[in-house]
């Protein structure tokens, strides 16, 4: 900001500035202490895992047991678990949020769009608990006696769809998980869709294209980068989900091709076992699906920071109004 | 033209699936929402009564009782996240939009964005071992830190965010009347984007307020009255969760009882909020 610099050296008088550093010192300790935490949570959680380290090394990543009695553990099921049910909700999360971004942004009348706004922000407003507490008595209920018999009738070749109908299982939960992305993805996305320029939607349109093929053409293409920034941070944020999870996945360390059988997260483990874990090496291996969860999750938004860099570089990402 | 004809029908069939494409899929999103509040209204207003307003949980198996403890339990933990997270969440909000627009601004962003991805049972583990472990015993406070800290990645973006639309030309104007700058910020530009910083702060609330995995650790949760800041206290989320997956009835009726009253209280102080930005509650310094 040089024009601010300029003027503050006209002001000139030192009890002022005194102030101004004074004021420009704290709110840099409020931002380096924010570096700070992040750096402390890192810290803490590499030392809480140690043990769990040396005992296992890289290995714990690989193995599928988890005999707390024995004292082996491995992190594998956690893994798997927490890829397939972020992975099933984004697949049916993402096209539902861009065809309601592209329903509130290009068809909804206009008295409608605040409306819908709202309630996709009341979506994202409700605790991650309460989606859990439905799941229970409500989507789980519903999948084991609808749902999971039909997928069972018709789609049982796939492998996917076999065994008990609990409703209970990675099934409900990657559909719980949907549910709760779908805010995420959809906000930004409709705003990225809102931000492209009307006068080249209109110039297409200009062009006799149809109104899909505006969107195709102008308004995805232009988009296209904040859009995969969305499903991004959605699956950030599907991956560490927690309460919702551990409430309707059923909590098996078991690896399962069938969507019906239960599984179990990284996140979910920790929630259900860390205040029960005797030992130390119990706990430690606990600390350490922590750090995993912390990894995967710093590399995934990493990944979607970098790509937004690179596709806007030169560019400037805001623009002072 | 016939060519020309059956392209056109093929484009149009195209558009046609489009748009029906997007309406269906905003009716089945639509659809979990409606089923969720509606049987949520359902379900807790036939359970909340006057007892699970204003009393402590009943032991097992005796019918009766209520949250009362869980719900102001909440309120103590909120407010120490809100002492926490605010003031620190502004203060880099500010950092970042005036003096951050460099490389360790970028640094800075970054951390923030880390911070906001750490899934919150992560944040349970950490504050865990940072607070819980060294006082030797779960508590309030603990979970107030858990809070706090998640809050902050959030109310700094829409701080800077906010910032950054104020025009650069109130600024000087601020300045060249002789303002010292510490000053313009806080009287000036703060003031003018604050409707946009309470909307930030408000939405880092409600999104703490039910957050119940990192209190699993921290906070733990309490059966009995407390208000003590270093001590287990009990929290709205976490006796849902507890009772959610408990094999009692009574206590279903309760858990569903208990999330009506979650999510009233976040739908309020997300309107009573806004009604205080709206009437100037929150301008500053005149």
């Amino acid at each position: 900001m040089p024009a601010l610099h300029r003027v503050s050296l006209l002001q000139g008088r030192r009890p002022r500035r005194v102030a101004d550093r004074a004021f420009r010192f704290f709110v840099l300790l409020c931002a380096l202490s924010l570096l700070g935490i992040v750096a402390l949570i890192l810290l803490e959680l590499i030392k809480g895992s140690l043990l769990a380290l040396d005992q296992f090394g890289f290995s714990f990543l690989f193995k599928r047991d988890w005999d707390p009695v024995n004292g082996d553990f491995g992190a594998l099921p956690f893994i798997y678990g927490t890829l397939v049910s972020s992975l099933l909700a984004l697949v049916v999360a993402v096209p539902l949020s861009i065809g309601l971004a592209a329903f509130s942004t290009e068809m909804c009348p206009r008295a409608l769009r605040g409306a819908l706004s709202f309630t996709v922000e009341l979506l994202a407003a409700i605790p991650s608990v309460i989606y859990g507490l439905w799941g229970i008595f409500v989507l789980a209920p519903l999948l084991s006696r609808r749902v999971e018999p039909f997928l069972a009738a018709h789609f049982r070749w796939t492998g996917l769809f076999e065994g008990p109908a609990y409703g209970i299982g990675m099934l409900a939960a990657g559909l719980i998980l949907a549910i709760m992305v779908i805010p995420i993805v959809t906000s930004i996305t409709r705003e990225v869709m809102a931000a492209v320029p009307q006068n080249q939607k209109e110039a297409v349109l200009a062009l006799g294209a149809t109104r899909w093929e505006m969107l195709r053409i102008a308004v995805l293409r232009n988009a296209r980068t904040g859009i995969f920034g969305a499903v991004i941070l959605g699956l950030g944020r599907a991956l560490g989900e927690t309460m919702a999870v551990t409430m309707l996945i059923g909590n098996r360390a078991e690896i399962a091709k069938s969507l019906f059988a239960p599984g179990y997260t990284l996140a979910s483990v920790i929630a259900n076992e860390f205040s029960e874990a005797t030992g130390d090496l119990y706990l430690s291996a606990l600390i350490e699906i922590g750090l995993v969860l912390f990894l995967v999750t710093l590399v995934v938004n990493a990944l979607a920071r970098l790509m937004v860099w690179r596709i806007t570089r030169g560019m400037p990402v805001r623009t002072h109004a | 033209m016939r060519a020309d004809g059956g392209t056109n029908l093929i484009r149009r069939l195209k558009d046609w699936s489009a748009s029906a494409f997007a309406v269906v899929a905003t009716c089945l999103v639509l659809a979990p929402l409606v089923a969720i509040f509606s049987y949520l209204v359902y379900m807790g207003l036939g359970a909340i009564n006057w007892a699970f307003l204003t009393q402590t949980p009943k032991p097992v198996g005796e019918a009766g009782g209520g949250m009362a403890n869980a719900m102001v339990g909440s309120g103590v933990i909120l407010l120490l996240a809100s002492v926490i997270g605010i003031p620190f969440g502004v203060g880099t909000g500010i950092y970042l939009a005036e003096f951050g627009r460099n490389r360790f601004g970028n640094v800075i962003r970054f951390a923030a964005d880390v911070l906001n991805g750490v899934p919150s049972i992560v944040m349970g583990i950490a504050v865990y071992g940072l607070v819980v472990l060294r006082q030797g015993h779960f508590s309030a406070l603990a979970g107030g830190i858990v809070l706090g800290i998640m809050m902050v990645p959030t109310v700094s973006r829409s701080t800077e965010e906010m910032l950054l639309m104020v025009p650069q030309n109130i600024r000087e104007a601020a300045l060249g009347l002789g303002i010292p700058q510490w000053r313009t910020t806080i009287s000036v530009t703060l003031r003018t984007a604050s409707s946009g910083i309470i909307t930030g702060i408000m939405l880092a609330f409600a999104r703490v307020a039910g957050e119940t995995a990192p209190l699993l650790f921290t906070a733990f949760g309490n059966q009995f009255w407390s208000l003590k800041v270093n001590q287990p206290i009990a929290a709205l989320p976490l006796q849902i969760f507890v009772y959610a997956i408990s094999p009692f009835d009574e206590w279903h009726r309760q858990a569903w009882a208990g999330a009506l009253v979650l999510v009233a209280l976040i739908v309020a102080t997300v309107a009573v909020v806004r009604l205080l930005a709206r009437r100037g509650m929150f301008q500053g310094a005149h």
